[in-house]
């Protein structure tokens, strides 16, 4: 179970992380939405070590995490996926996966035997599988289309076998059809992994379709948390971020 | 099911058998190299030919272990010279002072080394790009002024002098021009199948990681800092080993070996060779030391000639001569494979 207690971030004098708490048990989803600028990329680079916190607490199964190296964070068990895709982009997609589980198995400092390591393989067989990139194995992961290099970002942080992923808006700079395969992929993993998913998103179509559990922020604080249908009814949420849209009328 | 147990075999087979195929392969071509190369005295007398061969080794040690920072793992040095002259400079003091025989002296040289540029590495690594670029030239600028300076230990501007003597070890006489000229070309090859090692090793593919991007890297679990300075550390030690030939050769060490201009050399070697391949800077230093010696031989203006040949391949081609013919290569293999 991941639990955050009252995490705080400011820059200057901007509360960019505001006395948030939180509750992911073990197995859940959900979706973290808001406005632009409400703090989503901090809060998630504050769990992650990308960031210190200034306060609180970031609690895996009971340890504390905050203000920990990304390094340690990771090898705890909380994968994160980038925004923009954050891959090798002169590695293929084989070599990449097996780098990264060689970077788990702490062989990545091994001098004396040849890449690849025969007991990497299988993991990232596994992960290369599950994300449909087998069959571009052998491919620059330059030269990948956009939505390859997010599911290889994606790939990246699953195939360290994560007890949290956290991901920074899988379907950013997608077009429509792409956006929702991606984030039924992202589903479709969250079933079949068993593994705590955390997820920013924007399109509300698909917060509201495929989320059990949302959480809304602005200006750093916690506006809201609940079901889509609570969220839609919220008059907070509706007034500061929803508009009429998608507001109660709709459900 | 079994269509894709199959699918999958298939794609892990070569995968399986590779690494250890691609170790013996390279095993052999290192021996059929060493073999070429130390049958060269028997087919020609020419000690130029054998000079030249020499110097290639020392210049190709030290540009080799150059690439291991730059293309592999992104670190731009400019002053990675300093552990060419520190080797030289260790050696030849360690012979003259302790007359121990000299594969002590050459281990003691490797443990020195490895110490100062631990130092100088934990500084400088943490540096982003530009900064870790000029600090690791402040420090070669601090080892060269240290070399003049210190004239009583060092023989200051005059270098080592009075030779550095060579005792018979194993049968090994390196006084003799033969005996150094084998010796020589089996440092070199030992040394590149070293760095070969290293570039393919698990190890090898942080480092790439590193390079393509560092904060990816980190949140994979791996301790960036750590890795750079180990690598650091490492190709300090074969650059070393360049400069311990190259004082065997000369019989001697000479500031000149610690200054700037030998860092800025290894950059252009690997600016003419190429650094997206392991052997770019071993045909850079070929180039490089040809076009030294033929351009010097037909005119004293051989500095334009140079100048010339760097923004030829700087601005022209933007790339080195190996990187051209792996890229054209890559391209075939696309080709035929019909993409």
């Amino acid at each position: 179970m991941l639990e955050i207690r009252n995490l705080a971030k400011s820059f200057g004098g901007v509360k960019a992380t505001n006395d948030v708490t939180l509750d992911f048990p073990d197995g859940s989803l959900t979706a973290v939405i808001g406005p632009n600028g409400a703090g989503k990329s901090t809060f998630f680079n504050l769990i992650t070590g990308a960031l210190k916190p200034d306060a609180g607490e970031v609690l895996l199964d009971g340890v504390d995490l905050a203000g920990r190296s990304p390094p340690e964070i990771v090898r705890h068990g909380i994968g994160r996926a980038f925004q923009v895709a954050s891959i090798f982009k002169s590695l293929t997609v084989q070599e990449t996966m097996l780098a990264a589980v060689s970077a788990d198995q702490r062989s990545s400092a091994m001098l004396h035997k040849r890449f690849p390591l025969a007991e990497t393989r299988d993991r990232a067989e596994h992960v290369m599988e599950l994300l449909g990139l087998a069959g571009k194995r052998h491919r620059t992961a330059a030269t990948l289309s956009h939505g390859d290099q997010k599911l290889l970002d994606i790939a990246l942080a699953l195939v360290l076998e994560p007890k949290v992923l956290l991901l920074d808006e899988p379907t950013a700079g997608m077009g429509p059809e792409e956006r929702w395969r991606m984030i039924d992929k992202v589903r479709e993993l969250w079933d079949t992994q068993k593994i705590t998913v955390v997820f920013i998103e924007h399109d509300m179509d698909i917060v509201f379709k495929i989320a059990p559990k949302i959480v809304v922020l602005c200006y750093g604080r916690i506006l809201a948390t609940g079901t889509p249908d609570e969220i839609r009814n919220n008059s907070a949420v509706i007034e500061a971020y929803l508009g009429t849209e998608h507001a109660g009328a709709a459900a | 099911m079994t269509e894709l147990e199959a699918g999958r075999a298939q794609g892990l087979a070569p995968l399986r058998g590779g690494s250890v195929l691609q170790r013996y392969r390279d095993v052999l071509i290192a021996l059929v190299a060493f073999a070429v190369l130390a049958s060269l005295p028997l087919l020609t007398g020419s000690k130029a030919l054998l000079d030249f061969v020499i110097r290639c080794s020392a210049y190709g040690l030290f540009a080799t272990s150059l690439n291991l920072l730059v293309g592999y793992t992104g670190l731009t040095s400019f002053g990675h010279g300093m552990f060419f002259g520190l080797g030289a400079y260790s050696f030849g003091l360690i012979m003259q002072k302790l007359g121990v025989p000299i594969p002590v002296a050459f281990v003691a040289t490797l443990a020195i080394t490895a110490v100062i540029a631990a130092v100088i590495g934990a500084i400088c690594v943490r540096l982003k790009e530009i900064y870790f670029a000029f600090v690791t030239l402040a420090f070669q600028m601090l080892i060269h002024s240290t070399i003049l300076s210190w004239a009583s230990f060092t023989g200051g501007d005059q270098g080592l002098r009075g030779g550095i003597s060579r005792p018979v070890f194993l049968g090994i006489d390196l006084a003799n021009h033969v005996h150094l000229y084998i010796a020589s070309c089996a440092l070199l090859i030992l040394g590149l199948l070293g760095m070969r090692q290293i570039a393919q090793s698990p190890f090898g593919y942080t480092l790439r990681m590193i390079r393509d991007n560092a904060a990816r890297a980190s949140f994979l679990g791996i301790d960036v800092w750590r890795a750079k300075l180990t690598v650091f550390v490492l190709a300090a030690l074969f650059a070393a080993m360049g400069g311990m030939v190259m004082a065997l050769f000369v019989s001697g060490a000479y500031p000149e070996f610690a200054y700037w201009t030998i860092s800025g050399e290894g950059i252009f070697i690997n600016m003419l060779g190429g650094v997206s391949t392991f052997l770019g800077p071993m045909v850079g230093t070929v180039l490089l030391l040809l076009l030294n010696d033929t351009v010097t031989r037909f005119t004293e203006y051989h500095g334009i000639v140079l100048g010339v040949v760097i923004l030829f391949f700087a601005l022209g081609l933007r790339k080195g001569l190996l990187d051209f013919v792996a890229e054209w290569f890559s391209q075939r293999r696309d080709a035929g494979e019909g993409r």
